[in-house]
């Protein structure tokens, strides 16, 4: 859907593009954090909609794509072992590990389960006391309340075979990441709706402050999108760097309390490793310690594992916002939504599964976007 | 699964201590966890993720958004996968 008259409502979306041509003198580098987001703009053809000064920079918003390697073996071993019953969102199951995926576990004969709610998992251990249940607990700061949600239901239910695979990612962090990286590009960022929905708007006043920024939470619908763009290229003309709410319809300045309370009862804050960027400082949630006893890692003692990447895969870079799908040399090739080479291209938000699920096959330029 | 449907609030209960409801996509209902909107009532529009109604929504809003979402195939698409996950 590339034709601007194609939108539901095409008078206002072309009212916005208007405005961002109007205003537009230079050329700009907006992110959008979430991969939802990614996939409405793909979809939606929005980027090929807007002038040629604007570049849209994908970024890590997808929990699928950066959950380390090292999480997903530790996943693959749990989810092996015979007394294991392993609960995961459907995306997590073909995301590669070092040498399988959670398919192949499950065509193996492990008891492997899809859930719909991660209180599916807490409800199939308590229907079996028989097996150990483990919920592969990951996601942002949107995901996370249900999961928290789980342990605290599991602990009243007193449930002793229930436990989870904790590997939450937080958002503000990645952004400070981004704008230290000496390779940053980006300009203005696009912030993730539903995760200001759960968390507020308070914790991006300290990013804008920081690093100059513009930051304006957006929503998930095409009209939503540009007019988090017409927002962010409005502030950037004018040299402002300001937080702007485009989604108050979803997103309070304080957002959701009662799920930010159960998030600081069940979670602390940790050093966590995103797979194809690295680690980043405080940028994770880990069970506190009254909650230990639910943690999967330490149930089952999965040590040390050796990783190992796909040589072929710069899903990393991508991630990053330094490559476009299309510009990696194994996209739609050896790469595909069925044979993924990486994570960017099993889930259903990451950024490569979009380009290729929208026919994004011709190569954006021959040079890399940022090398 | 961060699109997040809109859906409107047609039942409440107590499940083990938990506050649950049925929420209706646009037809297809399906069990939420209404813990964290203590305030939600039936009929009242919110967005659902991973089982868990986490906004609430005025009701033009959410019938904007799923009127968009229909039209675009995302509502099916979305849903579809859910059922296909629970099931699988």
């Amino acid at each position: 859907m590339k034709y601007l008259d194609e939108f539901r409502n095409p008078e206002v979306a072309a009212r916005l593009l208007e405005e961002i041509r109007r205003v537009i003198t230079r050329p700009w580098a907006i992110m959008e954090v979430c991969g939802g987001q990614t996939h409405s703009i793909i979809r939606n053809g929005i980027d090929q909609l807007l002038p040629p000064e604007i570049e849209l920079i994908h970024g890590p918003g997808c929990p699928v794509c950066v959950t380390p390697l090292e999480i997903i073996d530790k996943a693959l071993a749990i989810a092996a072992r015979p007394e294991v019953t392993f609960c995961s969102f459907g995306d997590m199951l073909r995301v590669p590990g070092s040498n399988s995926d959670l398919f192949q576990v499950k065509s193996s004969g492990g008891d492997v389960r899809i859930v719909y709610s991660p209180l599916d998992a807490v409800r199939l251990a308590q229907q079996r006391p028989d097996r150990e249940v483990v919920f592969f607990g990951i996601g942002f700061e949107t995901t996370a309340p249900a999961n928290a949600m789980a342990v605290v239901q599991a602990e009243r239910l007193g449930l002793t075979n229930f436990s989870m695979l904790v590997s939450h990612v937080l958002v503000p962090p990645a952004i400070s990441a981004i704008m230290e990286s000496p390779r940053n590009r980006v300009q203005a960022f696009l912030a993730a709706g539903h995760v200001c929905s759960v968390m507020g708007t308070w914790q991006y006043g300290p990013l804008v402050e920081r690093y100059g920024v513009p930051i304006v939470v957006t929503g998930f619908e095409p009209l939503d999108i540009l007019e988090g763009i017409r927002r962010a290229v409005t502030q950037l003309e004018a040299g402002r760097a300001e937080l702007e709410n485009a989604y108050p319809r979803a997103v309070r300045p304080e957002g959701n309390q009662p799920a930010q309370a159960v998030l600081e009862q069940v979670f602390e804050v940790t050093d966590r490793t995103w797979r194809g960027i690295g680690m980043i400082p405080q940028s994770g949630w880990r069970l506190r310690e009254r909650y230990r006893r639910f943690d999967a890692e330490a149930r089952f003692e999965v040590g040390h594992i050796n990783t190992a990447e796909s040589p072929l895969c710069r899903s990393g870079e991508v991630l990053q916002g330094l490559l476009k799908p299309n510009q990696c040399p194994a996209f739609g090739k050896q790469c595909t939504p069925r044979t993924p080479l990486g994570a960017t291209m099993v889930s259903s938000e990451g950024a490569c599964a979009a380009y290729y699920q929208y026919g994004r096959f011709i190569p954006a330029g021959d040079v890399e976007v940022a090398r | 699964m961060c699109l997040g449907i809109p859906g409107r609030v047609i039942a409440i209960s107590d499940v083990d201590g938990v506050r649950m409801g049925k929420v209706d996509f646009d037809g297809i209902v399906k069990d939420v966890c209404l813990s964290y909107l203590p305030d939600i009532q039936v009929g009242d529009y919110t967005i659902v993720h991973v089982g868990f109604a986490i906004t609430q929504l005025d009701e033009q809003s959410a019938k904007e958004t799923l009127a968009l979402f229909h039209e675009l195939g995302m509502l099916e698409e979305e849903l579809r996968q859910d059922d296909e996950e629970a099931t699988a």
